[in-house]
Formats: C-alpha cells, structure tokens, sequence
C-alpha cells in the first residue's frame, strides 16, 4: 500500500487524533477499493485517494466540528508584503525548533493546515491540490498564499510571547515590525 | 523583472508552479539581486521547515496489518475491481521509483555540474591560478606525465582564436584529473579532463550543452575520457573549444 504512510500522516494532522487518524485511513481504503470502478484510468490517482480521505473526514464529527468556520477565498487577496531582512523565516531557522513549528501548523485552521500540508509535506502540485480539494486552480494559491502569511503571522507572534522572545533579538537591535 | 513582481509571487515561483520561461525569467532576477535571492532562500527554508515538521505520524505495523486484512476480505469487490485497484497501486510504486530514481540522478548530475563550476570559479579566484604556466601544448601536455593515470592530446590553436594559458592538477569526486585553462577575447575557459570510469553516470549525455549558474558548459565522452568545458563565454566559443578538443583527442 503505498500511498499508507501518506495518508496515515495527512488523516493524522486532519483528525489530531490517532484512533479517529486510524479509523479515517481505514475507511478511506474500503471506500476506494468499493468506488473503484469510477475511479477513470489516467487520472490521478493520488488525488483520487486523498479526495476520499479528505471528504470522509469532512463529512465525519470530527471534521464538521473542525470545519464550521468558513474561509472566504476571494481571489483578489491583495499581495503579501515585501519581506524584511530578518523575517519570522529566518528567525525560525536559527531557533531550528520543530516542535514549535509543530505546534504552529497544529492550530491552524483546517482549511489553512490541509493545503499547507499538501502543498509542502505531500509535494503536491497546485493542480493535484485543486483535484484533492475540489476547488478551482485560483483558489489553491489565493488560500495557500494567506495560510503560509497565517503561519509566518502566529509564528512571529510565537517569538515575541516565547519564553525568551527577545533576548537574542533585542541583542542585535532587530525590530519585528510588525 | 523587477523586485515587487517577484516578491508578489515569490511563493508561486518557489512552488515551480510558473511556465519554463517565466521560471527562467525568475531565475535570471534572483541570480542578480541578493535582496531577492535572500528572500527566496529564507521563504524556501520556511517551506522545507514546514516539510520536516509535517512528516510526523506513523502508523503502526498492527494498523497496516489490519487494514491489509480489511481489504482482502471484502466480499463484495469482485476480483476484477480488486485485480485493477492493484493494478493502480501498482502503477503508482512503480512511478515513484521511477521519480525518485530520476530524482536522484538529475541531483546528481546538478551536483556534478555544480562542483565543475565551483572548481572553474575557484581556480580563476586563486593567486596562481595554473601551476605549469605555458601557451605551449608540448610543455603543458608532458607536465601532467606522471601526476595523472591517464594521457590526453592538445590542439593545435595557431589558427584559432583561442590560447592556451597553462596547466593544473584537479580532484572531482576524488579522482585525479587536469585542469586545463584557455583564454578567448577576455574570456578565461576551462577544460577539465577526468577518467571516464571514475566519474560514470554523472553526465547528462541527452544535453551536452547546458547552461549553470550562468556558465556555458559542454561535456562529453571520448577514448574513455570524459572532457568538460565550461567558461562564462559565449556557448558558440565553448562549443569551438569543445570541437578543437574532439579533433585533437581523435587525431
């Protein structure tokens, strides 16, 4: 099975919950194998696999609990700033502190966490995306672009309520600029 | 290309996700512009941060199992559904070895092509930068005696507008090699030659030509030697280069 460990992962980080993970990867497998028949050859068949394990999990407790806030995804989004010299990015990398970054995308929304997720974790591209999601090629990179401007925000917020959120910058005279 | 356009879609451009010619054009700004060089490195190290920090469930051998098991007893999939959605899966390891394994050896040839580059820049930064200073191929040739395990033939340049500058001893990957450094107008070209055998599958062979960090560079393979020319001048005076080395080494 060799989409298993993938799937596991994604069902994982959409449920935070192994059992409820576990279950959804489960029901995920016997959808696909009893739905086969309209999967159409030369498709993509990884989007056809996490497109059943997203719309189970959506249609779960869990996932209409996770899912009652809407995002609005207007294409006109505005432009993200420029970014500065020393940037929630680079702050981060020199921390190195993946459980932080964990924790982050953790508590992101779940509309923020699975297209991050698919984007940077599963590699996908943004048409896959668009095929997993179900939505519209736009959207995929109007709703990417505000989940990682949503990470680097809590992230930099992150820093400056952390235990020692500014020795190291104060040190060096770094205004966030927020 | 200017710095805002690409700061708007600097993620879209790191995701690949722009046409060849618009990546190219990307590309071209971020290798002049340390601003935006800086902020694509710092955007795209946040992207593998999210990429480490995402892969972090697995699932257990006993879930596997389990599933395996809730599969293969399906009684209703009939074997011919269950025969395709092997297939499929199949299909799809197959693909990714595949992937992967053109993966790995495209890694491999950029990391190749890298290191040439790196040993070109290197040698032009250096104080000396050939160790047998000579336009004489009857002086350079024989310096290399004993120093490398193999021997390689010269050009004659008299009628071209190429000349020889001198010599050196070069390593790539651990094997011995001469590096050899020519100059065209203003331009200063390399030629480095190594054993073929040692070097092996490292080597582009569809596209000989090719383009690095803004260097031209041609490889190929000749009497069990494998030449590479690589220089910032123009690709037509790599490939001249490349061609006088050819009718030397066939000679």
């Amino acid at each position: 099975m060799p989409l298993f460990d993938q799937l596991y992962n994604f069902a994982h980080w959409l449920t935070r919950n192994r059992d409820e993970a576990e279950d959804l990867v489960q029901e995920t497998y016997v959808k696909a194998l009893r739905g086969f028949s309209s999967f159409q050859l030369g498709t993509n068949f990884r989007a056809w696999m996490y497109r059943i394990l997203r719309n189970t999990f959506l249609t779960s407790r869990t996932g209409l609990k996770a899912t009652m806030t809407v995002p609005l995804d207007l294409e006109q989004d505005g432009t993200d700033l420029p970014v500065d010299s020393v940037t929630p990015e680079t702050i981060f990398i020199e921390r190195s502190n993946t459980q932080l970054m964990r924790s982050t995308i953790d508590e992101l929304p779940v509309y923020y966490r699975e297209i991050l997720l698919l984007c940077d974790v599963e590699e996908m591209s943004y048409q896959e995306i668009s095929e997993t999601l179900s939505i519209p090629i736009g959207t995929v990179m109007s709703r990417l672009s505000r989940a990682r401007r949503t990470l680097r925000e809590r992230l930099r917020l992150q820093f400056q309520e952390g235990p020692r959120p500014l020795s190291a910058a104060v040190a060096s005279g770094i205004n966030y600029g927020l | 290309m200017d710095c805002d356009s690409l700061t708007v879609k600097l993620d879209t451009y790191l995701d690949g996700e722009f046409p060849s010619e618009e990546m190219r054009a990307f590309d071209a700004h971020v290798h002049s512009c340390s601003s935006c060089a800086a902020d694509s490195l710092a955007r795209l190290q946040m992207k593998r941060s999210v990429q480490a920090a995402g892969r972090r469930f697995t699932p257990t051998s006993n879930f596997r199992q389990r599933v395996e098991r809730s599969i293969a007893i399906k009684p209703r999939s009939s074997f011919g559904v269950r025969w395709m959605f092997a297939a499929a899966l199949s299909i799809l390891v197959v693909a990714s070895l595949l992937a992967t394994y053109l993966g790995v050896q495209r890694s491999r040839r950029d990391q190749v092509y890298g290191e040439i580059a790196d040993l070109h820049v290197a040698a032009l930064a250096s104080s000396s930068r050939v160790d047998v200073v000579s336009s004489d191929r009857h002086t350079v040739k024989p310096w290399f005696q004993g120093k490398i395990p193999f021997a390689f033939d010269l050009p004659e340049l008299q009628n071209s507008e190429f000349s020889l500058l001198g010599g050196r001893m070069t390593y790539l990957d651990q094997t011995p090699g001469a590096h050899l450094i020519y100059a065209v107008r203003k331009h200063e070209i390399s030629v480095f030659i190594f054993q073929e055998a040692a070097l092996r599958g490292k080597w582009d062979e569809r596209s000989p030509v090719t383009r690095e960090l803004s260097f031209s560079m041609e490889t190929w393979s000749q009497g069990g030697l494998r030449y590479c020319v690589v220089g910032d001048a123009a690709a037509t005076d790599i490939n001249s280069l490349a061609e006088l080395l050819k009718s030397a080494a066939s000679s």
